[in-house]
């Protein structure tokens, strides 16, 4: 224990003095790191329009307030393609993401080299770039619309439904995968009885809470123009219309706390 | 799931067929019937123009060939000022929404803090997982002018949302003997946090930490979009003048960053954990 001794008085401390020294070291790079940070931050900031902040926030807030409550007719549509977006992308995701999985599981997988790598990198790959930007590239290859957000959608969810998939995957009880290999089954029969009963829960959890995730992203998706209803935030965010932009997030909120319990009632439902 | 009654009497003789997922035949065709009747419905709305999805698989063809050959030299000098303006807002982001999002979560647990200070801790977490980054992002621009500071206050705080609700659950569920300990030797209330709170949440605040910092570096290649600062300015733009091979350098930098970051959470949460 670390004692330090003034005189006849034993004081308790923490650390021991090279200990200390580590963390304030430490403590001290860290500092440097941020002060840099900061500092290159600042230098491409116009401090002029910071210090104007307060009364442009309040300039805004006026303008969008009321909100334009009659403008939620046209809205419809908009959020029928936002629903569609987010309830097919995930689908297509599932639909993609269980090969997948079952390829990456380590005890499904048929070659632990050659493909358990491979299927790692589309988990790595499709999860580490943001729904926005699948959409740009989708946008510029097959047009803008709904089922580029469609795509997107799929193909961002695709690395986050087989990761938990997978990781479901292999914390299965085996001894029931025994049983059944024990009846004379074949790799497939395994497979179907037991196998997927026992992620079958997981797997519906992993579905609802993607579709909530979903909900989410497409209703930012039309900023880039992949339809939904950003679109229609980002026509009225270009033609300056504070009122409309107020009622839209306000019904994106909306859509976005529906989502979300009704993610938690249904996973509530299954677990 | 409870095992349904079972007469073997009844049973005998007929093969055995899998139990169904939902019990209940009822909700179990009324629910495949719906799901039907909303995919066609959904179909019947959605408007695909094949011919110029056809004619987008050329591209398409162009945009994957152009992974094999990834352009990181001909636009070095704006990938690399993005990449740094990137990574500065996610850490300079990661500091100031993990500094700030402590205080929160010692408000937002219920066994920390007194009722009026949870419930205002619980709001701001409301509104921070409310709103997404990007419409964060767009408000801070309209506020604050183009460039990084709007992102780095974006990513701060949606920081805040995440961290203060998990950590504040961590503290929620510690074990209250550690800390009772520690307030029966007289210690204050900054010792009672310090001795008896800190040590128990440091292992998931430093785990969680370490995720945020991995979301923040992701969520930043979009913020550039909105004219937030970072890559995605330069992203979008490869985008727009088609010039799939620097799009192609770009997501793969993306991909290698967040991989390395995945790699290195990795082993620190295996170590404090």
């Amino acid at each position: 224990m670390p004692v330090r001794e003034t005189g006849s008085v034993k004081e308790w401390q923490r650390r021991t003095g090279r200990e200390s020294l580590f963390h304030w070291v430490l403590w001290l790079i860290g500092i440097a790191i941020f002060a840099y940070c900061w500092q290159r931050i600042s230098e491409s900031t116009t401090w002029f329009f910071v210090w104007d902040a307060p009364r442009i926030a309040n300039d805004i807030w006026t303008r969008a307030t009321p909100p334009r409550w009659e403008y939620i007719t046209q809205l419809g549509k908009p959020i029928w393609d936002t629903l569609n977006i987010a309830t097919l992308g995930t689908i297509f995701a599932l639909i993609l993401a269980v090969p997948v999985a079952f390829l990456a599981a380590r005890n499904t997988t048929p070659s632990a080299y050659l493909i358990r790598p491979i299927a790692l990198l589309i988990i790595v790959s499709t999860r580490s770039i943001n729904s926005l930007i699948w959409a740009l590239l989708l946008i510029a290859i097959i047009g803008p619309g709904v089922f580029a957000g469609v795509i997107a959608i799929a193909i961002r969810s695709i690395g986050f439904c087989a990761k938990l998939l997978y990781e479901a995957i292999e914390e299965i009880d085996t001894t029931q995968v025994e049983a059944i290999t024990a009846t004379g089954a074949s790799r497939w029969q395994v497979m179907a009885y037991g196998i997927v009963p026992q992620i079958l829960p997981a797997f519906a959890g992993i579905a609802v809470f993607r579709w909530d995730i979903n909900i989410r992203e497409s209703t930012v998706l039309g900023l880039v123009g992949a339809g939904g209803i950003g679109l229609q935030l980002s026509s009225s965010l270009n033609v300056l219309a504070w009122p409309q932009v107020s009622l839209i997030l306000l019904v994106i909120l909306a859509a976005v706390v529906i989502s979300e319990w009704v993610s938690a009632k249904v996973r509530g439902a299954i677990i | 799931m409870s095992a349904p009654a079972f007469d073997v009497t009844t049973q005998i003789g007929k093969p055995w067929k899998k139990p169904p997922f939902v019990q209940n035949p009822l909700l179990r065709w009324g629910l495949l019937a719906g799901f039907i009747a909303y995919l066609i419905a959904a179909y019947m709305t959605i408007d695909v123009n094949w011919a110029r999805v056809y004619e987008g698989l050329e591209r398409g063809k162009q945009f994957v060939l152009a992974f094999t050959s990834p352009d990181f030299t001909s636009r070095s000098g704006d990938i690399y000022d993005g990449m740094l303006e990137s990574i500065i807002m996610t850490v300079a982001a990661s500091v100031v929404g993990i500094a700030v999002s402590i205080p929160i979560a010692l408000g937002a647990a219920r066994n920390v803090a007194p009722l009026p200070i949870y419930l205002i801790c619980r709001g701001i977490i409301a509104i921070s997982r409310a709103l997404q980054e990007i419409i964060v992002a767009i408000l801070l621009v309209a506020i604050f002018g183009f460039g990084p500071l709007a992102g780095f206050l974006t990513l701060s705080f949606a920081t805040i949302g995440f961290l203060s609700k998990l950590l504040a659950e961590d503290i929620e569920s510690m074990d209250r003997v550690q800390a009772e300990a520690i307030k029966a030797s007289g210690a204050s209330w900054t010792q009672w946090i310090n001795y008896g709170v800190q040590p128990q949440v440091m292992p998931r605040l430093i785990g969680l930490s370490i995720y945020r910092i991995d979301i923040n570096f992701r969520e930043s290649a979009i913020l550039g979009l909105v004219g937030a600062g970072g890559i995605g300015a330069t992203l979008n733009t490869a985008f727009d003048r088609y010039e799939y091979d620097t799009a192609a350098a770009i997501l793969i930098l993306i991909i290698v960053i967040v991989m390395a970051l995945e790699y290195i959470s990795g082993i620190v949460r295996a170590r404090v954990q």
